[in-house]
């Protein structure tokens, strides 16, 4: 397949060449203008800095085009349909970034006297108290700064409680074949081993094995709820009383959270600890990968052990403990300072918006809109498993079968169709998967352009139109890149040309 | 609800389509004694307005003291800089802001290219070989840091020195607690006296060190890195003021094997100290033991020059159990504040930016050396020291500055309660946004107190 | 002359008296695709049957090879570090991993010939 003629730059209209700051600019250019620093004898002991660093100089205008233009290659939120499945990629409401930037939020030293932050520590216990009461839960540690960081949070807790009952038998953490890859990382980093537990063919974890492989070895088990399949653990009170009834502990991974925000509180499911991410249920930006944050909320059997600080309602006041007190026996501390601020605020300024009853409406939206994509494709693709699912909707590759194209080549077709990709090959549980997550910020009439594009799409690859697919992308600033030559010989930083050798 | 824009027309629509009755029919997998119906949330309120939302939070804010509304001297790991009205707008485009980690590199070239950016500027400032493309902040970038060095030299035994930030100390010794890795964090060192040369052994993993350290030395590591080297351990360099890096020799040049960085203090306003970014830059060898995200340059099918995340292989949705690290998100935005900042600044700002904050210290310092009943620890320093109020309590001290409208730095006893020979401790910084009123302010208010 | 012998993780191991060498299968790299990088063992270390004896790594997969039978390595592939791709282009040959020598010959019999490996992934999907 030819393209449009290229053009004499390599632009292509909006679409704009831009090379790496290292190779525009001059050393004697600066984009701020700084006072001339006083001439005093330094006090460095002579360990100043010798010769250039070697950084580019560039002025406002240039880096301001430069932002600009990098930032028109990118897929977003703001700009389109992002199914991401597991990532939930929800509109991020423009109030919550006014909010974290009021000077009284955004220009205030993590180390001020307690007397000058009381607005802030009264907002980390807003925070907490719509954490704790959607959640039913006794406490919540606001630190950790992800989803994988939570679930840190929440292991290490259970760690801690095994070590106080002196249960050093338990080192056997029990995680379904279906979860996220971060689940083994994070219990192999609290010295625990990883068992895996089958799912069965309703996409839920076997109860009979599940039972059968509680033993007193059994730290904990991890579980994801509602799962990575997109499905509701429908056995899941069985499961709880079953890991308790054991003596371990159970850890639920809240990802899927969004799901059931203001329908579920997780305290009525068993769960001892969990992870909340903010910045999927509780709609603060993903920024290109970051910053999340990832507060636990955890079980009076694991409250004890809650790391520090703590925000404690003093009287008419807030109060930041950041030393044992009390009968308290913290594991720790996860992160510098006091957690995630700025993603705090911006997550409470989003449950004020909504309210309880804006989040029950959500997450019912969200599983709507899931059941709806379920529901339109259900015919065409082959959904992985029966029934109604939750806020995402799992699809494999069966309906590829023969056609010569891939999840990945379908995936990459829907970017030209103005589509960002949904999730591909995850959950690994099922074959070449597609994990489709609409959110509830999507209106009717874009969730239904989707299902037209790929019901097309689909089609269009069993009509054997396998090039078509195969070679897409073609209308991105890239086209597919070779990750084999990225990984074999890494190029992972910008070089200065090696001087010109003698001419030959 | 403004947020949502299905309307009760298209759900009844759509809920025909699927075959359910309801919506809270597509949840019949959750069993009743799960469930909670709309009323069951006690003490939680009602959707809000806009207006209504961004005046209660206006006045929780408005209970704050803003560190820029009054002399402000605290450090301690958040250092206040001016940042320049163009990074906030540029990191607030939609296509930055709104978009994911980026798994599909043909529609994510943006965040990928300054990414590559931000590795290179990362490892130019540090002196290091390679950098990854940021990790949560500093503090858990050391305990990083200290897993690779262990994965690295295949030994278990990690030193911290007692100059590290104190956050850093604790984050690493609970990161490792659960691991076959051993951390031994010696004493609080105000002094910088401690004898780590003498405690690295062939069992030594890594030493952990911080420059200028926690209570503002500024040291030469060389000797303390030869020395490592050649136990056949690891230096680890903790950077918690970037900017220094612009004046002072980078830890790359002094033989340091890790760097790590806090690296909010450019692009980013404090935040109450979150989120921050995390540098953490190594050498090009051990490169696929490094935790977190990585862009490297490639080329895409017409042969065009693009970039990709690479070397995923250490992470952990491949390696589950065996990943280099748990961590997935990282601070993308942060980062992305950072290198526009620092492109913004560029080589001639950002040497410049850092003298500035030198001469800024040593006039306040100089300044200091004359109250009264005060004594100014450091010799070397960037623009942060210790200063010493001989039969004071500091946090009572810095308590009466508040009152007078002055924040006056950070008293060690916040970190340290149980060391009552720090409590007369307290730790002052000066950046480019202190000015001589400030000092002055400082200077009399300290010189009513102490008297 | 060597006797070739399989194990179900898709390696290979070519004996010679009481050395052998050490190899992934045509199979193994069609499944991992474009191999990017290779860690093998040192000479001298001593490797019990089972043991993560080796790293192999493609783009999108990582994955151990495993010590076929207890030895000990007298040499690893030096050349693969630079040129992983070897491993796809000739992964009974000069993509070999590792040499070492045999502890326990009987631990042979655990294994599979030529014909019963081809049967064995002819019965994978």
């Amino acid at each position: 397949m030819t393209l449009d003629s290229p053009t004499v730059t390599g632009n292509r209209g909006l679409v704009i060449e831009e090379p790496l700051i290292f190779e525009q600019g001059s050393p004697d250019k600066c984009g701020v203008d700084l006072p001339e620093p006083d001439d005093r004898p330094d006090r460095l002991g002579g360990v100043a800095r010798s010769g250039p660093i070697g950084l580019p100089g560039l002025s406002e205008p240039e880096v301001v085009r430069h932002y600009t233009r990098l930032s028109q290659k990118n897929y977003a939120i703001d700009a389109g349909f992002y199914p991401l499945g597991s990532c939930t990629m929800k509109h991020n409401p423009r109030l919550n970034e006014r909010m974290a930037r009021l000077p009284g939020f955004a220009d205030l030293h993590p180390f001020q006297p307690e007397s000058t932050v009381q607005g802030a520590l009264a907002a980390m216990g807003h925070l907490s108290d719509w954490l704790l009461g959607l959640t039913g839960m006794e406490a919540v540690a606001l630190s950790p700064g992800a989803g994988a960081h939570g679930e840190l949070c929440g292991m290490q807790a259970i760690r801690a409680a095994l070590d106080a009952r002196g249960a050093d038998e338990r080192r056997v953490v029990l995680v379904p074949d279906s979860a996220h890859g971060t689940n083994p990382a994070t219990a192999a980093l609290c010295g625990f081993q990883v068992r895996g537990i089958p799912g069965n063919d309703r996409g839920r974890v076997d109860v009979d094995a599940f039972k059968a492989a509680l033993d007193d070895r059994v730290a904990a088990v991890m579980l994801t709820n509602p799962n990575t399949c997109g499905l509701f653990e429908s056995d899941i009170l069985e499961l709880s009383t079953a890991v308790h009834e054991a003596g371990a502990y159970f850890y639920l991974d809240g990802a899927n959270f969004n799901a059931i925000v203001g329908r579920v509180r997780i305290a009525d499911l068993g769960a001892d600890a969990m992870h909340i991410n903010l910045h999927k249920t509780f709609s603060t930006p993903h920024g290109g990968g970051g910053p999340g944050a990832g507060p636990t909320v955890l079980s009076g059997a694991l409250a004890p052990f809650a790391p520090l600080p703590h925000i404690v309602a003093d009287g008419a006041g807030y109060r930041l403990v950041e030393h044992v007190e009390g009968d308290m026996q913290p594991f720790g501390r996860m992160k510098g300072f006091h957690g995630q601020f700025g993603v705090f605020v911006r997550a409470l300024s989003y449950m004020m918006s909504m309210g309880v009853d804006g989040l029950r409406q959500a997450s019912g939206d969200a599983v709507l809109n899931a059941n709806y994509v379920m529901a339109r494709l259900r015919e065409t693709l082959t959904p992985s498993f029966e029934g109604p699912c939750m806020h995402e909707a799992l699809f494999d590759d069966r309906f590829l079968k023969g056609t010569g194209v891939s999840t990945l080549d379908f995936a990459k077709a829907m970017i030209d169709e103005g589509f960002h990709p949904m999730t591909m090959y995850f959950p690994l549980v099922v074959h070449g998967a597609m994990l489709m997550e609409p959110t509830e910020t999507e209106s009717k009439e874009s969730v239904d352009a989707f299902c037209d594009a790929v019901l097309a799409l689909a089609d269009k690859a069993k009509a054997g139109d396998a090039a078509f697919f195969t070679g897409a992308p073609r209308h991105t600033p890239r086209r597919r890149l070779d990750e084999t030559k990225a990984a074999r010989n890494p190029v992972l930083r910008w070089e200065p040309p090696a001087p010109a050798q003698a001419a030959e | 609800m403004r947020y949502l824009p299905l309307t009760d027309d298209d759900r009844r629509a759509m809920l025909a389509r699927i075959g359910a009755a309801s919506v809270d029919d597509l949840f019949r997998d959750v069993p009743p004694a799960a469930w909670t119906g709309p009323d069951g949330f006690d003490g939680l309120p009602p959707h809000a307005t806009e207006m209504a939302v961004e005046r209660q939070l206006s006045a929780l804010a408005a209970r704050n003291v803003a560190a820029g509304s009054v002399p402000s001297f605290l450090g301690a790991g958040a250092y206040r800089h001016h940042i320049p009205a163009a990074v906030d707008h540029l990191i607030q485009r939609g296509e930055f802001l709104t978009a994911y980690t980026p798994y599909q590199p043909e529609v994510s070239q943006g965040t990928l290219q300054y990414l590559f950016e931000f590795q290179t500027q990362v490892a130019l400032i540090t002196g290091m070989e390679v950098a990854n493309a940021s990790m949560y902040d500093a503090a858990t970038g050391v305990a990083e840091a200290a897993a690779m060095a262990c994965r690295i030299t295949r030994r278990k035994h990690v030193l911290l020195s007692g100059g590290v930030h104190p956050h850093y100390r604790a984050v690493t010794e609970s990161f490792l607690r659960y691991t076959d890795i051993e951390t031994e964090c010696l004493a609080p060192d105000p002094l910088g006296v401690e004898d780590l040369m003498g405690r690295v052994t062939a069992q030594t993993a890594c030493v952990v060190v911080q420059n200028p350290d926690f209570y503002g030395n500024l040291a030469d590591l060389s000797a303390l890195a030869a020395e490592c080297h050649a136990e056949g351990a690891l230096l680890v360099v903790a950077v918690a003021e970037p900017v220094s890096l612009g004046l002072v020799t980078p830890p790359g040049a002094m033989g340091a094997d890790i760097v790590v960085g806090e690296g909010h203090a450019i692009g980013s306003p404090l935040n109450f100290g979150g989120p921050g970014v995390g540098l953490f830059a190594t050498r090009k060898k051990y490169v696929r033991h490094m935790p977190g995200r990585l862009a490297g340059e490639t080329v895409d099918e017409e042969g065009r020059r693009g970039w990709v995340l690479t070397l995923s292989t250490r992470e952990q949705h491949i390696r589950r159990e065996k990943a280099t690290s748990n961590i997935c998100t990282n601070s993308g935005l942060i980062a992305l504040a950072w290198t526009i900042h620092m492109t913004l600044l560029g080589e001639a700002g950002f040497t410049r930016l850092a003298r500035l904050n030198h001469m800024k210290a040593v006039e306040m310092v100089e300044a200091l050396e004359r109250v009264p009943g005060l004594k100014v620890v450091p010799r070397h320093f960037f623009n942060e020291v210790m200063v010493r109020l001989p039969g004071q309590n500091a946090a009572g001290v810095v308590d009466a500055l508040a009152e007078r409208g002055v924040l006056a730095g950070v008293p060690l006893s916040r970190f340290y309660p149980t060391y009552p020979e720090l409590a007369d401790g307290l730790l002052l910084c000066a950046t480019e946004t202190t000015d001589t009123a400030d000092i002055e302010a400082l200077v009399s208010a300290l010189t009513e107190v102490l008297r | 002359m060597s006797t070739l012998y399989f194990t179900e993780d898709h390696e290979w191991i070519a004996v010679d008296g009481d050395t052998a060498t050490v190899g992934i299968t045509d199979y193994a790299q069609k499944q991992l695709g474009d191999v990017v990088f290779v860690e093998v063992p040192e000479a001298g270390k001593t490797l019990a049957k089972g043991d993560e004896a080796a790293v192999i790594e493609s783009v999108k997969a990582a994955s151990e090879v495993y010590a076929p039978v207890s030895g000990a390595v007298i040499e690893g592939n030096a050349d693969l570090a630079d040129a992983p791709a070897t491993v796809n282009e000739s992964p009974m040959d000069d993509g070999w991993f590792f040499k070492m020598t045999l502890s326990d010959t009987s631990e042979l019999d655990d294994l599979m010939d030529q014909e019963a490996y081809d049967s064995f992934v002819a019965g994978l999907d």
